[in-house]
């Protein structure tokens, strides 16, 4: 079915989003909790340490865990408001089924009733149509024990290639574009390098917002001499006081870094000797660099030339750096070129796997890290191998205790599956930890789509914009009602703790999935009593992989404040910082400190393409998307949370100045934007902060407020990912507000 | 833990970015749950992301106690203001007016005043007030002398503040650069502009301006 069963209205009337603020035992002073349960935070990658104090089954507040070392305390809003998504009105505490003839379009029905109908509609689609006419998507805020446990029931249960996650809208670019230079998908170095780094290099990262705590390594780092280099659109938070800014216009990255690496090689600014013992491949790079002159490289990413040339001499004098990048270069028809061409920058520099010199990817999500090690991707076996490997096959299989010939092979990603769904070739879907009709980009098709499936069940603990479309809804369980564990942007293992119970009817995400295996007669593989179990058969499942687990325990974890993977054997405390010298790794087996059978490093010539679609006169400016601080992707748990939607209450359009007034736009007019594929009307905001060229609009809100009515959903060639960060649009004054939210 | 005492408040505007965690986290201390002593604001949004978070000063010699009538506002042995005594505030409003950093709020369902008391519940059992423990920028950072010699070498701590003829004396310190003043980032002059002068924004927004017949 999956159409909306009743008006939006209607459904927010008992789904909400409502807002939950603090009452009760959560305001009243002196309230001594039951316990305090040292966790982490539910929502962005850098997972700060937190403690929780929960009373009566009910957390009611935190208290800062000083003795975590990556954040020593420090919490964003997010992090202070995060204990408002329990005990919340809208949480799911049974299973439901759509019913028209409900007032808010869904029933409440016995768990047990609504497996046996999952289980039912899998059989009988994939009866009628094969075992590949069902797909799943799941997420990264899932810890790694689900991740994995996703990645088996869709090829051990479902038996069906079509399995992807939500990292595809998010990690993809760097880890393709790190396996391509590195051999291997991490951040190069714990943060710590960041401090007592010369220079700091942030590309497309809006950290003040994205990944705020790391602002304070970047400014520990300026104390102590560190010049500061943001290339963004827009002068954003962190940008205001740094070193140097380069204004880039939206999807120009590589043509800024191959332009760098032009003007290193020119002033002999590079590390020769680095790049003879370390590396292979720097001529083509070179050759392919050679016309990146300061004024092509200027007249391509907009950015003065002063400042290319500025950010060269920065960049190639320095002693010791640090690049981090994250969504505004991967979120790009050409995401990976982009990647490649800062590695490119980093690798000729010869500044990596060495203390105070270092190369990350700003991870997003919760488990980014760890969500996209372990088998939820579609080309993905456990320990980062690869589905399509015979070797990396017969392993998992061995593990699995199934035949090899029995895995599926390679699928697609989330958007093909989602256009397999509207060419009928899939038809029945579960997702979990997946928002997809907020998240996508073009999400008028993406709703298209959905309708057409004959089934679909969403697993969740609110009733997100996506599951409103479902069949079937199971209540899954929040963060903190379950235990796991998740890798940080860092590289660092880390243990989610339980600190409540499920409520109602709802459990944990994991019984729900292996309730659904045992309900379709398809229990092998699925007899997990507990995440620990689920863990140590991980361990097993990545030993000798890239992504090597093995070592890792709870008890580990918990013993060092986190376990830096690959930790191979129990002796081993873990890898801090990849590619130092002298060290082995089973790639190389010791040639070299690189991920690759020879030890090195390699160069990629990263080359410059356009945008998918180009601005013209029909479509003059170029839209870009992102986050603001108080609210968490398709805001499914932060649109719920009253101070954080006090703080952005909605969405905006970012216009400058010199735009707005041409338009005859004024700060706080309605205008409305629109591309090719769909038009939004929001309150603008008119600030010279941001290119005059460009708009920006945040992207955490659903329904009419959803700016991906308007993105393209245009993806790299290599990694999937949708060019999220630009595409044409035009803009106009509106008239009249919009009516309805939803 | 030190005790309060050698401990202050140090504000780094510079490092502010504006995220409100200080805000939120303000509201989860226990001496005035669900309420926010701190205010942060955006200098001017028009044209930067400067934000500026505002906790109290702690006066030396506090004008809000000096203008009290009812001697509702007190302060402690180390030198911390706190909010007005509930038997004694007659919610006069004199603090709130009188105060030059804009500091007590009347809390008019209470007919109290209220003030950031530097998480005296927290701060006065050698714990950190909420704001500086969580501040993701540590703008607001809460130590010693010493540990903010050690941690900021490019800043020096400011504690005197002229108001007319009034010198006033504050046990909170606001950190400004030694040198290297930041300049006033801006995009255009940042940008790639193949003209100089008037031309620049014709040329920037042509397709813009010629593209609006086809908005009718």
């Amino acid at each position: 079915m999956a159409t909306l069963v009743l008006q939006p209205d209607s459904i927010s009337e008992k789904f909400g989003p409502h807002l939950s603020t603090s009452t009760g035992m959560r305001l009243d002073p002196g309230v001594v909790p039951d316990r305090v349960v040292e966790t982490h935070c539910c929502f962005c990658g850098q997972q700060c340490g937190i403690q929780l104090l929960v009373k009566h089954n009910q957390v009611i507040g935190y208290e800062p865990w000083y003795a975590f070392p990556f954040n020593k305390g420090k919490l964003c809003p997010k992090g202070v408001k995060r204990y408002l998504q329990g005990a919340h009105p809208d949480r799911l505490l049974h299973a439901y089924k759509r019913d028209a003839t409900s007032p808010h379009g869904f029933s409440p029905i016995p768990y047990e009733e609504a497996i046996q109908k999952v289980a039912d509609e899998i059989g009988r689609i994939q009866n009628a149509h094969g075992p590949s006419a069902f797909a799943s998507l799941s997420g990264a805020s899932l810890t790694t024990e689900k991740t994995y446990l996703m990645g088996k029931f869709a090829r051990v249960c479902l038996k069906t290639p079509y399995t992807d996650y939500n990292g595809r809208l998010c990690m993809v670019s760097a880890g393709a574009g790190n396996k391509k230079a590195f051999g291997i998908d991490r951040a190069a170095n714990p943060w710590n390098d960041i401090l007592r780094t010369e220079v700091v290099w942030i590309s497309g990262a809006n950290i003040a917002e994205c990944a705020p705590i790391t602002t304070d390594y970047v400014w520990q780092a300026r104390e102590n001499g560190a010049k500061i280099i943001v290339v963004d659109p827009r002068i954003t938070p962190l940008a205001r006081t740094c070193d140097l800014f380069l204004p880039i216009k939206p999807g120009r990255d590589v043509a800024l870094f191959n332009g760098i690496l032009h003007l290193m090689i020119k002033n002999d600014w590079i590390d020769h000797s680095f790049i003879e013992k370390y590396t292979q491949g720097f001529d083509k790079t070179a050759a392919n660099v050679a016309d990146w002159t300061p004024e092509l490289t200027a007249r391509v990413t907009g950015i003065a030339e002063k400042g290319i040339l500025k950010a060269a001499e920065l960049w190639g004098r320095a002693r010791t750096s640090f690049l981090m990048h994250a969504r505004g270069i991967e979120h790009s028809s050409h995401g990976v070129q982009n990647v490649l061409g800062a590695i490119n920058m980093v690798l000729a520099s010869g500044r990596i796997g060495r203390e105070n010199c270092g190369y990350a990817t700003i991870t997003g999500q919760a488990n980014g890290q760890g969500g996209r090690e372990h088998g939820q991707k579609c080309d993905q076996l456990p320990g980062m191998r690869d589905i399509s490997n015979p070797e990396h096959r017969a392993y998992v299989a061995s593990v699995w205790q199934v035949d090899p010939a029995d895995l599926p092979q390679a699928g697609v990603d989330a958007y093909e599956i989602i256009r397999k769904i509207d060419r009928g070739e899939i038809r029945g879907l579960l997702s979990i930890s997946f928002n997809p009709i907020v998240s996508l980009p073009d999400n008028n098709f993406v709703r298209r789509a959905l309708e057409k499936l004959e089934f679909y069940a969403a697993i969740d603990f609110f009733l997100n914009d996506t599951a409103r479309f479902a069949d079937i809804v199971l209540p899954g369980s929040l963060q903190e009602e379950d235990e796991g564990v998740v890798a940080t942007a860092e590289g660092r293992v880390v243990k989610i703790n339980k600190a409540i119970d499920c409520p109602g009817e709802a459990r944990e995400d994991w019984r729900i999935i292996q309730d659904i295996a045992h309900a379709l007669k398809r229990p092998h593989g699925f007899n997990f009593h507990s995440p620990r179990e689920i863990f140590e058969e991980l361990r097993i499942a990545s030993k000798g992989g890239l992504a090597d687990y093995f070592g890792v325990t709870y008890e580990k974890i918990e013993r060092q404040h986190g376990v830096f993977w690959p930790c191979l054997s129990e002796e081993d405390t873990g890898t801090h910082r990849l590619f130092e010298p002298g060290t082995w790794n089973p790639i190389a087996k010791g040639n070299g400190p690189f991920y690759f059978p020879d030890g090195k490093a390699r160069f990629n010539v990263a080359t410059y393409t356009p945008p998918a679609e180009e601005v013209d006169t029909d479509y003059p400016l170029m839209l870009t998307t992102g986050r603001v601080i108080s609210h968490f992707l398709s805001g499914t748990q932060t649109r719920r949370i009253g101070p954080l939607v006090d703080q952005c209450p909605e969405p905006y359009i970012e216009v400058h100045p010199m735009l707005a007034g041409k338009l005859g736009l004024k700060q706080g007019d309605w205008a409305t934007l629109e591309s090719r594929r769909g038009a939004v009307t929001l309150k603008a905001q008119v600030v010279n902060t941001i290119r005059p060229d460009t708009i920006f609009i945040p992207y955490h809100w659903a329904g009419k407020q959803s700016v991906n009515q308007l993105t393209i959903s245009a993806q790299d060639p290599i990694s999937h990912i949708p060019e999220y960060k630009v595409c044409a649009v035009r803009l106009r004054k509106a008239d009249a507000p919009h009516s309805g939210a939803t | 833990m030190p005790a309060t005492p050698n401990r202050y408040f140090y504000v780094d505007p510079s490092r502010c970015i504006g995220c409100n965690a200080c805000v939120q986290a303000c509201t989860e201390c226990d001496t005035h749950k669900g309420y926010s002593m701190i205010q942060l604001d955006y200098i001017d949004r028009a044209v930067s992301t400067q934000t500026v978070p505002v906790v109290c000063m702690h006066c030396d010699s506090p004008t809000c106690a000096e203008v009290c009538p009812a001697h509702a506002i007190k302060r402690t042995g180390e030198g911390v203001v706190q909010s007005a005594r509930k038997p004694r505030c007659i919610a006069c409003n004199n603090c709130v007016l009188a105060c030059p950093f804009g500091i007590p709020k009347m809390n008019t369902r209470m007919e109290l005043m209220m003030k950031c008391d530097q998480c005296y519940d927290r701060t006065s059992i050698g714990k950190l007030p909420m704001c500086a423990s969580v501040c993701p920028s540590q703008a607001l950072f809460f130590g010693t002398e010493e540990e903010i010699a050690h941690l900021r070498p490019n800043s020096t701590p400011i504690n005197a503040f002229q108001f007319g003829a009034q010198t006033i004396t504050t046990r909170t310190r606001m950190l400004v650069p030694k040198d290297n003043v930041p300049e006033q980032l801006d995009v255009l002059s940042a940008m790639y502009q193949p003209t100089i002068g008037n031309v620049i924004e014709q040329d920037l927004l042509l397709d813009a301006m010629n593209s609006e017949e086809s908005y009718a």
